[in-house]
């Protein structure tokens, strides 16, 4: 499959991603400049982690206005799998593809290092291989994740069963101990109503490698080849659409087990 | 006019302004005059420094690029070379910590890019007062919070680094930043300028009337009014510099370019002259085609702004479109503002008319060189003088104690509170992480991975500037080569008080002399670097304080070793031997208040057989975990090994010494002294054997002091038990030491 990474100025783990899928996962995978208004065929959009345009506004703030975030938004509303990994989670929630809102992190300073994160749902393009409840250990490097959302969206969002990813401890368990940022319910990812949009605050690209201290990452790379193969067969059998099309009866399928 | 009071705001004294008049054959104008000021400020011509920097070793057969480029080159195979070099950004940072620390990660970024090479790593070393002293915690937390600003935007992992708690630092703080690029060796760009005609671009920043005299304030001594001095301290601005860099590699990878140069401390001046001087050539500009976020700017404002994220770059004749296009491409807009002479000259000229005419020679080769008058301080003899039979009551106290008073001690204690602030991971690279060793990171696309290490022992520097400055060098190696790493070559920021005082420039020529004797012995030449000069408040200079940084190559990136114990059951070998030396220690630190004594012996010879020996070890997997013994000794040593590794303890059995007359004063000096050229190191018990043999044909003393296991640090003197401690509660104590003095005002 082929995933496109898209380029603001000033995004700096593209090259991450880039690595991760083409050399890690052996996929086709492109660069998308924010200046163009063109997603070159991809069946899969990575808005990756870094300072787009500097950040010196909001996170994501200008992001949003870049020529590229048309056709994404509209890739994104035809059920096309979209994943913002940090600073790209805080464009897509800057361009409303996802609810709610960054803050500073609580205790105000920049925080990088591996968090535990358990697995809330797996009928996301992007946790479609992993178990609910499984614990992963992966990297955050972010001065802005602590996510907020209103009460009344937050009951939304949880009874939605939006909240693909949580904080806790080594064992799974929610505590605000190992809640890094202090987001609320420890949110550290999230999908939308749709579920093919997923933003999230850990690096998977970064726990890719055992030489790289983990691997945890892999699963999210894992889900969207799985996703894809079986939107693919799916299309064989005589849908005759594309990736996008054969989502909901694909994502049905994995949320009926 | 130009009067005395002239001159002294200039930084200029009389007899140099002399020197001015009679290679302009006139009197200069203020612009000019302030052209001559910031390139012969000691922080641009090296004048006091330069005669002994000559001394360094800097060539070998892995050498690419020497010192006088914007950073050194060496050869790492495979048709790449590791690009790098160490800066100081000390005053700007005690002036505004923030901004201080952020626009020196910018400037050494730029000095790296500016080769042809991509950035992937970052260093720092810190120094501080003690972290109880009142304005420690405002500057460090600015420092740290400056470089992470900085680095985390950008995107470069910051992936290791020192900090050192010393009372020598409380008014005058040490930021040393080392960045680290590859490049392939065939595309390094230098800072040339030459082909009469060729177009001489601007571009990035917007110039400001920030950072004017930059250079010179870096040349001066602190007093109560340095405050006030705030506006010489530039802004960083990532995100440009960011840009900048992207833009630069992709222009770079045109062959439109003849040379690039970052405008760094001197700003236009310094970027116009030197690329001149080095291509032999002259270069005219006007400066009213430069960009400006001012209005009303002088000719003498503009050519000394030192405003961060500009760059000078000089295209080929014909290539001029595609340069500028690529600039377009980022919203960077490159402007010509001259051309290249044959004159040799540096011509400023404003909307046509000419302001300025100087040599390029007048203004780098002939900047004055001082053989400044030195002479041993009268400090030293009897800060060497020490005295261990008297040493106190303290030794009657639980050695536990002891070893956790240092454990808690802020320069030995974890620095994650910091790191973790650092991005330390971007670009997927980072295989040691900060606070396990060098910083590691792998080369994609090639088995291969680089180590790195700044180190530098203030202390010891005082106590004895030579020996201390050597100890530097192989500290910084042994690292490397304790990561399994070959040592390659090395960069240097040297940082000392007023070099017009004779004490302070013994102890600058002697250190120089140290660090020579060291990188020939351990065949790592020095590539580059940088002095800091003037590193007093109140006429109270810091410790000498030479930081190295030394780059090593690893053959094979999944052989490299950390400082963690891997297994229980293990054998705990040391390689070396220690003679219980506390002269200049964190021991005496620590338990005594004392800063005495001479700093440990030094056999360079021996050195370079431990790191040899290190490196076979690596290579041949035969050491699960490896870590140097310095600050603390090696019962710090042994406990940091059994740190961060879910609890895996030691058992240990050392020898004693004889130091003293007092028992007890033996036994501190056998857990803590601080012997060079020991290394400890865990290896399986079926390798016990091999390890011996490798040793043994390395001539290198080596001795199985004991083994992994269980959840306690017990280590024998001499046979008899001193320390019984348990792992969780020594681990907490160094793991808790820094945050606890930030703890208020973590929400």
């Amino acid at each position: 499959m082929k995933f496109g990474i898209v380029v603001f100025p000033g995004s700096n783990c593209d090259e991450d991603a880039l690595h991760a899928a083409r050399d890690l996962f052996g996929q086709d995978a492109e660069y998308l400049w924010h200046k163009d208004a063109d997603l070159k065929g991809a069946d899969v959009l990575i808005l990756p982690g870094g300072f787009a345009h500097g950040d010196y506004l909001r996170t994501g703030a200008m992001a949003r206005f870049s020529p590229i975030m048309a056709p994404v938004r509209t890739f994104a509303e035809r059920g096309g799998p979209v994943l913002g990994i940090c600073n790209g989670f805080q464009i897509l929630l800057e361009a409303g593809l996802l609810p709610g809102a960054m803050l500073r992190n609580k205790g105000l300073k920049y925080r990088c290092e591996h968090v535990h994160l358990r697995v809330e749902q797996t009928d996301t393009p992007f946790t479609a291989a992993a178990t609910v409840g499984q614990v992963l250990t992966i990297p955050i490097g972010h001065g802005e994740g602590n996510y907020f959302a209103p009460p009344e969206m937050l009951k939304q969002i949880e009874a939605n069963r939006q909240v693909i990813l949580r904080y806790t401890d080594a064992a799974g368990r929610v505590d605000e101990a190992w809640n890094p940022n202090g987001s609320v319910n420890a949110i550290a990812a999230l999908c939308n109503e749709t579920r093919n949009v997923v933003g999230m605050m850990p690096h998977p690209e970064r726990a890719c490698e055992a030489l790289l201290g983990g691997e945890d990452g892999r699963v999210v790379f894992d889900s969207i080849l799985k996703t894809f193969r079986s939107a693919e067969s799916l299309a064989l059998q005589g849908s005759g659409a594309g990736f996008a099309d054969s989502r909901s009866a694909s994502l049905s399928g994995e949320r009926s087990r | 006019m130009i009067d005395p009071k002239v001159l002294e705001r200039h930084g200029l004294k009389p007899d140099e302004y002399e020197r001015i008049v009679a290679f302009m054959g006139r009197e200069p104008n203020l612009t000019e005059l302030g052209i001559f000021s910031v390139m012969w400020s000691e922080h641009c011509s090296y004048k006091s420094s330069r005669v002994h920097l000559k001394t360094l070793p800097t060539e070998g057969p892995q050498v690419l690029q020497g010192p006088g480029e914007n950073a050194g080159a060496v050869d790492i195979g495979g048709g790449l070379a590791a690009v790098f070099k160490i800066e100081s950004h000390n005053h700007p940072s005690f002036i505004e910590p923030y901004q201080g620390a952020a626009t020196g990660v910018g400037g050494i970024i730029r000095d790296i890019f500016t080769m042809g090479a991509r950035p992937i790593a970052l260093l720092n070393s810190l120094r501080f007062g003690d972290l109880d002293a009142p304005g420690t915690r405002r500057l460090l937390e600015g420092v740290v919070a400056g470089i992470a600003g900085y680095g985390n935007s950008i995107g470069i992992p910051t992936v290791g680094g020192e900090i050192v708690f010393e009372p020598s630092y409380a008014g005058n703080p040490l930021v040393n930043v080392f960045c680290l690029g590859i490049a392939k060796a065939s595309d390094i760009i230098k800072g040339v300028a030459s082909g009469v005609g060729n177009a001489v671009y601007y571009v990035g920043a917007k110039t400001g009337r920030d950072g004017i005299h930059g250079a010179t304030m870096a040349s001066a001594e602190f007093d109560e009014k340095s405050a006030e001095k705030r506006p010489a301290v530039q802004v960083g601005d990532p995100f440009m510099e960011k840009l900048l860099l992207e833009a630069c590699l992709e222009v770079m990878q045109t062959d439109a370019l003849i040379g690039i140069q970052d405008m760094g401390a001197a700003g236009l001046t310094c970027s116009t002259t030197e690329m001149g001087s080095r291509g032999g050539a002259g270069v005219e500009i006007d400066v009213s085609l430069v960009p400006q976020r001012e209005t009303g700017m002088t000719p003498y404002e503009i050519m000394l702004s030192e405003s961060q994220e500009r760059m000078l770059l000089v295209a080929k004749q014909g290539r001029e479109a595609e340069v500028e296009r690529i600039f377009e491409k980022w919203d960077l807009h490159a402007v010509r503002i001259g051309h290249v002479t044959d004159d040799g000259l540096l011509r400023v000229k404003e909307r046509g008319v000419v302001v300025a005419e100087i040599p390029n020679r007048a203004l780098t080769d002939e900047a004055p060189v001082y053989r400044r008058p030195m002479s041993e301080p009268e400090y030293l003899r009897d800060a060497q003088q020490l005295d261990l039979d008297r040493l106190g009551s303290t030794e009657r106290l639980d050695q536990n104690a002891s070893l956790l008073a240092l454990l808690g001690s802020p320069t030995i204690a974890s620095k994650k509170w910091i790191y973790r602030q650092y991005d330390h991971m971007v670009r997927t690279n980072t295989i040691n992480m900060p606070g396990l060793g060098a910083g590691v990171v792998r080369i994609k696309g090639t088995d291969r991975a680089l180590a790195m290490s700044v180190d530098g022992n203030g202390r010891y520097g005082y106590l004895d500037p030579y020996r201390g400055a050597m100890l530097a060098v192989a500290e910084a190696a042994r690292n490397v080569a304790c990561s399994g790493a070959r040592p390659l070559a090395a960069t240097n920021c040297l940082n000392f008080g007023n070099p017009e005082r004779p004490g302070i420039m013994w102890q600058f020529a002697r250190a120089v002399e140290g660090i020579g004797a060291a990188c020939r012995a351990l065949d790592v030449p020095i590539t580059g670097g940088n002095v800091s000069l003037y590193n007093e408040t109140d006429g109270k200079a810091i410790y000498p304080t030479p930081t190295i940084g030394v780059v090593g190559l690893l053959e094979h990136a999944d052989r490299v070793v950390s400082r963690r114990f891997q297994e229980s059951g293990d054998a705990i070998m040391l390689l070396g031997e220690g003679l219980g030396e506390l002269g200049g220690s964190e021991y005496l630190k620590v338990m005594h208040d004392l800063v005495k004594g001479v700093p440990p012996e030094l056999d360079l010879d021996a050195e370079r057989r431990l790191q040899t020996l290190l490196v076979t070890l690596a290579n041949e997997r035969l050491m699960r975990s490896a870590h140097d013994c310095s600050d603390g000794g090696l019962a710090v040593t042994v406990a940091e090994c059994a740190f961060e590794t879910a609890g895996i303890g030691a058992e240990v059995s050392l020898e004693g010494v004889q130091v003293s007359r007092d028992a007890a004063v033996n036994i501190a000096a056998a857990l803590f002294g601080e012997s060079a050229t020991r290394v400890v190191v865990s290896v399986v018990p079926e390798e016990v054997t091999a390890v011996l043999r490798h040793a043994a044909a390395a001539n290198v003393p080596v001795r199985v002091i004991g083994q992994t296991g269980g959840n306690r640090l017990r280590i024998a003197v001499a046979g008899g038990i001193v320390v019984d401690q348990s792992v969780d509660e020594a681990e907490r104590v160094w793991s808790t030491a820094i945050d606890r003095y930030f703890v208020q005002r973590v929400a």
